[in-house]
C-alpha cells in the first residue's frame, strides 16, 4: 500500500536489505552496549573489539579457527531453527549434542574391538556420525512424543532431558566409558580409532578446519530443501503455523511433532558427533556446555532460516574464537561474549525495541514461534 | 488441591523417607532419621517454593515466566556481591552485610522481572523467548562479572575471593524448637521461614483480596477485566515484578543461606523445577508448596544417604552416586508434566499478550 509510490530501484534495494536490517542493527546495538559494559568495568572497549576482530579474522589460521567454532554452531542452530519452523521450542540441544558425542565416541573407539577387526574409514565414519545423530534424535523425540501424546510442554521437558543427559554422560565418562589410561586424569573417553576420524580440509599444521564445516553448509542446504521443497517440510511448517488448521487439512499432527523433534535432535546430535570425529577425537565432560542456549540465539538471529543460521553461526563462531585473543590482549574475560550474545538475542527477539530506537517504520512481521502451556 | 494428588505426594515422600529409614535403621532410630529428613526437605525446598510462587503471581496474571532460573541466578550473584562489598570494602559486620545482600538479591530479582515485563507486556515479545533471553542474559552477566570482579585485571579484590560474611543464622521457634529430637524441624534459616510465610500470604492475597481477584481476572479473561475498568497492563506489570522479588529472594537462598559462595550457573535448573512444581500444584500456593516439598524430599534423600554411606550394601552403592539419585527431580518433573498424575488447568489467558 505505502510502498506503491516508492521508486522501483529503492523498492528492490529495500526488499533485499530489509530482512537483514533488524539483525544488523541488533548486533550493532549489542556491541555498543557491550562496549559500555567493558568501559564500566575499567576496560578499553576499542582495544577489546580490535583484539576480537584480529583473533577472529586476522590471519588464515584465525579464519580456520572461526570456521572450526562455527561448525557445531551451524548444526545446533539448524536444530533449533528447524524445531521453530514446526512450532516447537527445542531448548535441549545441549543434551542432544552431549549424547550424540558420547555415542559417536563409543562407536569410534570401541567398535573395532567389538568386531575384532579394523574398519575402513568409509564404513566407520558414517557409522560413528550416524549413531551420534540417532542418539540426538531419540533424545529429542522423547519430549516430542510427550508433547504429542500428553501435552507436556517441550520447553520444560527438553530442559529436564538436558540435566538427565548431563548426569548420564558424567556417569558414563567417570565410569564405563572412561579412558583406562591411568595417566589420563580427566573424565573423558579414549581416543577414537584413526579409521573413524574425519580429515582436515587442508594438510597444513595448525589449520584445524575440517570437512565437517563443508558438511554443515551442505546440511543447511538440505534442511532448506526439506522445509520448502518437500511434503514433509510443508506439513511441519503448517503444524508450526496453525496445528488446528493442519489437523483439518488431514495432517497427522502428533506424528509431525515427533518427526520434527527427531530431525531437530538428529541435527544437534550431528553437532556432537562431528566435534568428536573431526576435531577432538574423543568426548570430554562439559564440552557441550552453553551450546544449547547459543543455538537458540543463533536460530533467532538467523530468523529460523537455514541460510540465516549459517551467517549467525559464523558470527558467533568468530566472537567465541576472537574472544581468546581479546582476553590475551586486554585481560577482559571471554565471558563478555556471552553478555553480548545475550544482548543480541534480546534485541532480535524484541525487534520492537530496535525499530523504536532507530525509528524504522518497516512492516513488522509477526512469526508464531511458540505457544503457551498445554497449547 | 484434590485428594488424589495429595495422596500421590504423600506416597512419593513416604517412599523417599522410608528408603533412608531402612538404610540407616541400624545406626539411628527412625524418629531421628525422619526428623532429619523433614528438616532437610523444608530447607532445600525453599528456592523451589519461592520460585513456584514467582511463577504463580506471573501466570495468574497471564504472563508465562520461564526466566525464573535466570532471575534466581541474578539474585544469587548480586546478593552475594552486595554482602561481600559491605563486609570487606565498607567494613560492615556480618549480619548487616547479609541483610543488605538479601535486599540486593530481592531488588535484582525485581529488575530482571521488570525486563521480562517490558518485553512480554509492552513489546509483546513471545513470552517463552523473553524468558529465555533473561536466562541467557543472567548466565552471561553473572559469569562475566564473577570472573571480572574477582579474577580479572584491576579486580577490586586483587584477584582473590575475599572472605564472605558467612550464611544467615538459623532461627529457633521458641518452645517448639526445645522439643527433644523433633524440635530440630523448627530450627530453620530465615529465608526458609519466610518462604513458608509467603505461601500463606500468597494464598490470602490471590484468593481473598481485591488485588488477587483482579489478578485472576486479568489472567483468565483480560478483555472482560478491561471492560470493568481494571488496568490490565498495570496488573500484569505489578504481578510480574512481585514474582521477580520472590525469585530474587530464592536467589539469596543459594549464596546467603545455603552456602556462602557463588559458582557460575549454580541454580542448576531449580527455576524450571519450580515451574513444574507450580504446574503440579495447579497454580495454587499450597499445591505448589507441597510439590516443592516432593522435590525437596528427593534432594534430602540424596543428602541424608551420605550420612549412611558405609551402611549401603556394595551392590547398591552406585545408587548413592549423585548422577543416579540426582536424576529423581528431573524424571519426576517430566512425569508430572505428562498429566498422568491428574490434569492441571492453566489460567485461560496464560502466555497471551493483551492487545487493547
Amino acid at each position: 500500500m505505502q510502498r506503491s509510490d516508492e521508486q522501483g530501484l529503492a523498492k528492490n534495494f529495500g526488499r533485499w536489505l530489509e530482512p537483514l536490517l533488524v539483525p544488523v542493527l541488533a548486533i550493532l546495538t549489542a556491541v555498543i552496549v557491550g562496549g559500555i559494559i567493558i568501559k564500566v568495568v575499567n576496560g578499553d572497549p576499542i582495544a577489546a573489539y580490535r583484539g576480537l576482530i584480529q583473533g577472529a579474522f586476522g590471519s588464515p589460521k584465525a579464519l580456520s579457527e572461526t570456521a572450526v567454532w562455527a561448525t557445531p554452531y551451524i548444526f545446533a542452530g539448524l536444530a533449533v531453527a528447524f524445531a521453530f519452523q514446526g512450532g516447537l521450542f527445542n531448548i535441549g540441544a545441549e543434551g542432544q549434542i552431549a549424547l550424540g558425542a558420547v555415542l559417536s565416541a563409543l562407536i569410534g573407539y570401541a567398535l573395532p574391538g567389538w568386531l575384532h577387526t579394523s574398519l575402513p574409514a568409509y564404513i566407520h565414519i558414517p557409522l560413528a556420525v550416524g549413531m551420534g545423530m540417532l542418539a540426538g534424535a531419540i533424545w529429542a523425540a522423547i519430549p516430542g512424543a510427550l508433547k504429542a501424546y500428553t501435552g507436556g510442554h517441550e520447553v520444560i521437558n527438553t530442559i529436564m532431558m538436558n540435566y538427565i543427559a548431563l548426569n548420564l554422560t558424567s556417569f558414563l565418562l567417570n565410569g564405563p566409558m572412561r579412558d583406562p589410561n591411568p595417566l589420563d586424569l580427566s573424565a573423558r573417553t579414549p581416543e577414537i580409532a584413526p579409521s573413524a576420524r574425519i580429515p582436515p580440509l587442508f594438510n597444513i599444521p595448525g589449520m584445524r578446519v575440517h570437512w565437517g564445516f563443508v558438511l554443515a553448509l551442505v546440511v543447511a542446504v538440505i534442511i532448506w530443501w526439506i522445509l520448502w521443497k518437500t511434503t514433509l517440510g510443508f506439513e511441519i511448517r503448517t503444524v508450526g503455523a496453525n496445528p488446528d488448521a493442519a489437523k483439518y487439512a488431514g495432517i497427522n499432527v502428533k506424528r509431525t511433532i515427533i518427526v520434527t523433534m527427531a530431525i531437530s535432535g538428529a541435527l544437534a546430535g550431528l553437532a556432537g558427533a562431528i566435534e568428536v570425529t573431526a576435531l577432538n577425537y574423543r568426548h570430554e565432560l562439559g564440552f557441550s556446555t552453553g551450546y544449547g542456549f547459543d543455538a537458540i540465539a543463533i536460530a533467532l538471529l538467523g530468523k529460523t532460516n537455514p541460510y540465516g543460521v549459517i551467517l549467525a553461526a559464523i558470527l558467533f563462531g568468530a566472537m567465541r574464537n576472537g574472544a581468546t585473543r581479546m582476553q590475551f590482549l586486554t585481560q577482559i574475560p571471554t565471558d563478555i561474549i556471552s553478555v553480548i550474545q545475550a544482548l543480541i538475542l534480546l534485541f532480535v527477539a524484541a525487534d520492537a525495541i530496535i525499530r523504536f530506537i532507530y525509528r524504522i517504520r518497516a512492516r513488522a512481521e509477526r512469526v508464531v514461534l511458540t505457544r503457551g502451556w498445554g497449547g | 488441591m484434590d485428594g488424589r494428588r495429595f495422596a500421590i505426594i504423600v506416597f512419593i515422600i513416604a517412599i523417599m523417607f522410608g528408603t533412608v529409614v531402612l538404610v540407616g535403621i541400624s545406626k539411628n532410630t527412625p524418629l531421628v532419621i525422619v526428623t532429619s529428613m523433614i528438616a532437610t526437605t523444608i530447607a532445600v525446598a525453599t528456592p523451589l517454593t519461592l520460585g513456584a510462587l514467582c511463577g504463580l503471581y506471573c501466570e495468574r496474571a497471564g504472563v508465562v515466566n520461564i526466566g525464573i532460573e535466570g532471575t534466581m541466578l541474578g539474585g544469587a550473584f548480586f546478593g552475594w556481591l552486595a554482602s561481600i562489598y559491605m563486609n570487606t570494602i565498607f567494613h560492615f559486620a556480618a549480619m548487616p552485610s547479609l541483610i543488605v545482600g538479601v535486599i540486593a538479591a530481592v531488588l535484582t530479582g525485581g529488575l530482571f522481572a521488570l525486563l521480562h515485563a517490558v518485553l512480554s507486556i509492552t513489546f509483546k515479545v513471545d513470552q517463552i523467548i523473553g524468558g529465555t533471553v533473561i536466562n541467557i542474559l543472567a548466565s552471561g552477566i553473572t559469569g562475566f562479572l564473577n570472573r571480572q570482579m574477582f579474577f580479572g585485571a584491576g579486580s577490586v579484590f586483587h584477584g582473590q575471593i575475599p572472605d564472605s560474611p558467612g550464611v544467615l543464622p538459623a532461627i529457633r521457634i521458641p518452645l517448639l524448637a526445645d522439643i527433644p529430637v523433633v524440635g530440630r524441624v523448627f530450627i530453620q534459616q530465615p529465608i526458609a521461614w519466610s518462604a513458608i510465610a509467603l505461601v500463606i500470604i500468597t494464598q490470602f492475597v490471590i484468593f481473598h483480596t481485591r488485588w488477587g481477584l483482579r489478578t485472576r481476572a486479568v489472567g483468565e479473561h483480560p478483555r472482560a477485566a478491561d471492560t470493568v475498568g481494571i488496568n490490565v497492563m498495570h496488573m500484569r506489570y505489578f504481578n510480574v515484578i512481585i514474582g521477580g522479588l520472590l525469585a530474587g529472594l530464592a536467589g539469596a537462598y543459594f549464596t546467603l543461606e545455603s552456602i556462602s559462595s557463588f559458582q557460575p550457573d549454580m541454580t542448576n535448573g531449580r527455576g524450571f523445577i519450580a515451574l513444574a512444581a507450580m504446574i503440579f500444584g495447579n497454580w495454587t500456593p499450597f499445591g505448589a508448596w507441597s510439590a516443592a516439598l516432593v522435590f525437596g524430599a528427593a534432594q534430602a534423600l540424596q543428602i541424608n544417604l551420605q550420612f549412611f554411606r558405609e551402611l549401603i550394601p556394595a551392590q547398591w552403592a552406585f545408587l548413592q552416586n549423585s548422577y543416579v539419585v540426582g536424576l529423581a527431580p528431573y524424571l519426576l518433573t517430566m512425569l508430572i508434566l505428562t498429566g498422568i498424575i491428574g490434569k492441571t488447568i492453566p489460567p485461560a489467558a496464560d502466555g497471551k499478550p493483551y492487545e487493547k
